[in-house]
């Protein structure tokens, strides 16, 4: 690695949105170093072999929102970008279940057993929301404009966005506006009347947030995971060979083909500001380097109040990124399998284990994971989201083994008596015991069992109370409040220091937007 | 979900020794014909999971429906050699060489591999039948030519598992075994040819066996094969994975000379991006002189890769309130192809790599045109209205992985 002491520029972070962001920056010709304080790449897009022979995507596991202008320019699929499709989701009951997969005039069927009216609209369902994703995309691809004393790009781009507003057909605006306030419930109501479809379709209302699916707002969630598309068609998920430390190892090498240094294991502790500008950064081992300036991929928290010293900054901004909502509200448990899971209601290891397996039954079932949370308590029967990656990728565990990625709702950072070993034994048992009543197999199979609680994302992965999405997706913090209003267009207070983070417009998921935004907006005015 | 459905059926076309086992396991009932035989499509109701399976796991393909053809005798070598563009002196035993032959026009008759059996034995594998023109080539020579079609069933096994697979099931482990070699081993005590070949431009091999065999064979192959992802694999798979290997195919990307009603129709090996197997250096093969004189001249035209360029695509489809409308399956017609207003060539072959995330197509281009990185045209249907959106002149294979000829270390 070539050792230079002035960069153009410093990213602090190698997660994903970090690394698009050096990769972007590279490719214009500008020399680049990327700070990963762990000894791997990825930030919560991580592979790792926590018990021997056993691959996990320890935090995030599916691929979905992945921007198909990011892959293409950044050429990801020769740097080893591989997904494969997930192709159906199944939620398993105590005596019955409800699977939807790729096919649809099977899923039709399937559906019309529990409920012919739910079929019919569930047909129509996918494809208006795929117009509503189309509709929003141009919005969550346009820089946040400034709304308070615009530039003059700031009312170029909120014109733009208002003629796009005034083009939308007038169902479009209805499900539009119902996404942006209704609760996912309600707005499912509408619609459905079979409550483990529609406390199924809820729960991407609910992830990464601490909400429940009758929380208003909760729609909005919903909304963002249909934002993604495979390959044209809308609300496919996608399973990364490997994990999805392939997607951000597949980044890296991108970001190396264009020159970017990457260097691990190196500890970021203050950004060096002089005069109100970022001229550096300063490490834990005491080491400095200059650039001309510093980017931050970490969540708003941690880049400005942690990073800088709060006398460097406005107070009203101060507060404003104090009162930026980051409630942690999910944990993650990887189990090492020594065979697959059995589930009663659908036996044998057909094909409905190559898909996600939803544990949300009903609404209640989701509801009353949360009421535990909102009083400081993991949910007794959380709301799971689990797949099995050995199945859509043999190379993940020893042949014949298999490793099962479990995300778990709810696990509140701030939890009663706060985390420790035994209650983090406690939220595994909880998820165990849960998945048993489904598939009683399960204790008899466990090789390892990793469990993550907010706290361990937080410490382990720089994640502030362990929130996935770098702080919630809800109205009063997406777009041009993402994560301060005026501070929504990357720019921080601080000259020459930027955010590329996912709390940064348009927020979580592997999608590579942030990363690339940030860059874009950066290099428009270098 | 599980349908337990079982039903029989009458046809009149022929079964392959292996139908037993995949006619049970086609859970669509797509069928296509492929030389005389009925063909799996793709065993799931879509082939998308078969398709990565060539690309991250094993695809089985049955692939009993190729001609084959042995050629055994003193002078096979010698046939053989003026059959066929490359020279079969050099193919050692145990080799694999995939050669076109033309007629004395130098038109491309049919393309195919032939493996070196011993000193004085081949194996040859077309498209289409050849029996007769290598027979009629054959006159006055000490060779025996018999069509071994029926006789040899023949399986396909592509993807990067497709090796460790082998290896727990091969007698004779298959690390040493090199891209286009063969070598004879057994399964248990079923003995098998396995060449280290295949029409997916992966990792891969092709196992050639007595039908007699087969089942057995099929069911080791699957047994064996579960904890490394093996997935019987359908045509829709394939043809996806051989565009993206950027491999020609008879009747659609170009047509055999013995078949063609008009000149225009027919190929020189130049003209389908094969002169790297036409072997000007060795002595007199069917088509040599026609061959040397377009040498001479240049050929009128290319065949090349292209790739449809995104941005435009989507435009497209947006400007009719559409996502980007790309084709869920590799597409067969003929589509096409403009420098400015002129056609100046058209594509045989087509189909989004769900791997490269790209719009690819295989096409017959006017060579003045087929320079790599030529800005074309490609017809577009949007909403049943034709548009142009921009194309590039790249090179193939478009996907080429280091595994498809690297061994272990």
């Amino acid at each position: 690695m070539s050792k230079i002491n002035k960069y153009d520029a410093i990213i602090i972070g190698g997660g994903h949105n970090g690394l698009t962001a050096a990769a972007y920056l590279g490719r214009s010709g500008k020399k680049v170093l990327v700070l990963e304080r762990r000894h791997v790449l990825g930030g919560a897009a991580v592979t790792e072999e926590v018990y021997p022979g056993f691959k996990f995507s320890v935090c995030s596991y599916v691929v979905s929102l992945m921007k198909s202008n990011v892959m293409r320019e950044l050429m990801l699929p020769k740097f080893g970008l591989e997904l494969l499709p997930l192709e159906s989701t199944m939620t398993p009951l105590e005596n019955d279940y409800l699977i939807r997969t790729a096919d649809s005039d099977q899923t039709y069927r399937e559906i019309a057993r529990h409920s012919k009216k739910d079929a019919e609209n569930y047909m129509r369902f996918g494809p208006a929301m795929g117009q509503i994703g189309m509709a929003v995309r141009p919005i969550l691809e346009t820089i946040a404009p400034n709304p308070i004393r615009p530039s003059l790009s700031d009312l170029s781009a909120t014109k733009k966005l208002l003629d796009h507003v005034k083009s939308l057909t007038s169902k479009q605006f209805e499900y539009l506006t119902k996404l942006m306030t209704m609760s996912s419930a309600d707005f499912l109501d509408e619609w459905f009347e079979y409550e483990p479809l529609k406390a199924t379709m809820s729960a991407s209302g609910i992830i990464g947030t601490f909400m429940g699916p009758r929380s208003p707002g909760s729609a909005y969630v919903m909304l963002h995971h249909y934002m993604g598309d495979i390959d044209g068609a809308y609300r496919a998920w996608g399973f990364q060979r490997g994990g999805t430390g392939g997607v951000s190892m597949a980044i890296a090498r991108s970001a190396e083909h264009f020159g970017v240094d990457i260097m691990t294991e190196m500890s970021v502790q203050k950004v060096i500001v002089k005069n109100g500008r970022a001229i550096g950064v300063a490490l834990d081992n005491g080491d400095e380097y200059n650039s001309s300036i510093v980017i931050s991929a970490l969540d708003p928290k941690l880049t400005f109040l942690n990073m800088i010293d709060e006398s460097e900054l406005p107070p009203d901004f101060v507060s404003a990124i104090k009162n930026f909502r980051i409630r942690g509200s999910s944990g993650k448990v990887n189990l090492a399998l020594d065979a697959l899971p059995d589930f009663s209601c659908l036996p044998g290891d057909g094909r409905h284990l190559r898909g996600a397996i939803s544990i949300s039954p009903s609404y209640d079932h989701l509801e009353k994971a949360y009421d535990d949370a909102k009083y400081g308590n993991f949910s007794e029967a959380p709301f799971m989201d689990i797949i099995l990656p050995s199945v859509l990728d043999p190379d993940m565990a020893p042949p014949g083994k298999h490793v099962m990625s479990c995300f778990v709702q709810y696990a509140p950072y701030h939890i009663n008596g706060g985390w420790n070993d035994q209650k983090r034994e406690d939220f595994g048992d909880a998820v165990i015991n849960t998945i048993s009543r489904y598939a009683p197999n399960i204790k008899d199979i466990i090789l390892h069992r990793q469990v993550l609680t907010p706290a361990d994302l937080e410490s382990t992965f720089g994640l502030t109370e362990g929130n996935i999405f770098h702080g919630e997706l809800t109205l009063q913090q997406l777009f041009s409040l993402r994560p301060a209003v005026k501070w929504a267009d990357y720019t921080t207070p601080i000259k020459n220091y930027f955010q590329c983070g996912s709390g940064t417009h348009p927020g979580g998921g592997i999608t590579g937007s942030p990363g690339e935004m940030a860059a874009k907006k950066i290099l428009g005015s270098w | 979900m599980p349908y337990k459905n079982n039903f029989t059926a009458q046809t009149q076309l022929k079964l392959s020794p292996f139908f037993e086992r995949t006619s049970k396991l086609n859970e669509s009932q797509e069928w296509r014909r492929w030389a005389g035989y009925l063909a799996a499509t793709s065993y799931e109701l879509t082939h998308e999971n078969e398709y990565f399976a060539i690309r991250t796991k094993a695809g089985l393909l049955d692939i009993t429906p190729l001609k084959k053809y042995i050629v055994e005798g003193p002078e096979s070598e010698k046939l053989l050699n003026q059959l066929v563009t490359r020279n079969i002196a050099i193919c050692k035993v145990g080799q694999v060489m995939y050669t076109p032959w033309c007629d004395e026009d130098g038109k491309v008759i049919d393309d195919g591999t032939i493996q070196r059996l011993s000193k004085d034995k081949f194996r040859i594998t077309s498209a289409e039948p050849n029996l007769e023109w290598i027979q009629s080539n054959a006159i006055g020579m000490d060779v025996n030519v018999k069509d071994d079609s029926f006789s040899t069933a023949a399986l396909a096994l592509q993807g990067p598992n497709s090796r460790a697979i082998l290896n727990s099931i091969s007698t004779n482990n298959l690390d040493k075994l090199r891209f286009f070699w063969m070598m004879e081993t057994t399964f248990g005590n079923i003995p098998v040819s396995i060449s280290r070949t295949g029409y997916t431009g992966d990792l891969g091999y092709e196992i050639w066996i007595n039908p007699n065999d087969a089942l057995k064979v099929w069911d080791l192959l699957m047994d064996k094969g579960k904890s490394f992802g093996i997935t019987p694999t359908g045509l829709h798979a394939l043809d996806i994975a051989r565009i993206e290997a950027g491999l020609i195919l008879l009747d659609v990307d170009y047509i055999s000379s013995r078949h063609a009603l008009i000149e225009s129709r027919k190929s020189s090996p130049y003209e389908l991006g094969l002169g790297w197997a036409v072997k000007m250096n060795k002595n007199d093969f069917i088509g040599k002189s026609s061959l040397q004189k377009e040498l001479n001249h240049a050929s009128n035209w290319s065949f090349v890769g292209v790739e449809i360029e995104w941005l435009e695509f989507e435009k497209h489809y947006r400007e009719v309130g559409l996502a980007p409308g790309l084709p869920q399956t590799a597409w067969r017609t003929s589509t096409p192809l403009y420098y400015k207003n002129e056609q100046i060539g058209y594509a045989t072959s087509g189909t989004w790599s769900p791997l490269l995330k790209r719009y690819i197509a295989l096409a017959h281009l006017k060579s003045t045109y087929a320079q790599k990185g030529s800005k074309l045209m490609f017809e577009l249907k949007v909403e049943h209205f034709r548009k142009l959106t921009k194309a590039t002149v790249v090179k193939t294979p478009f996907y080429n992985p280091e595994r498809k000829r690297s061994c272990p270390k």
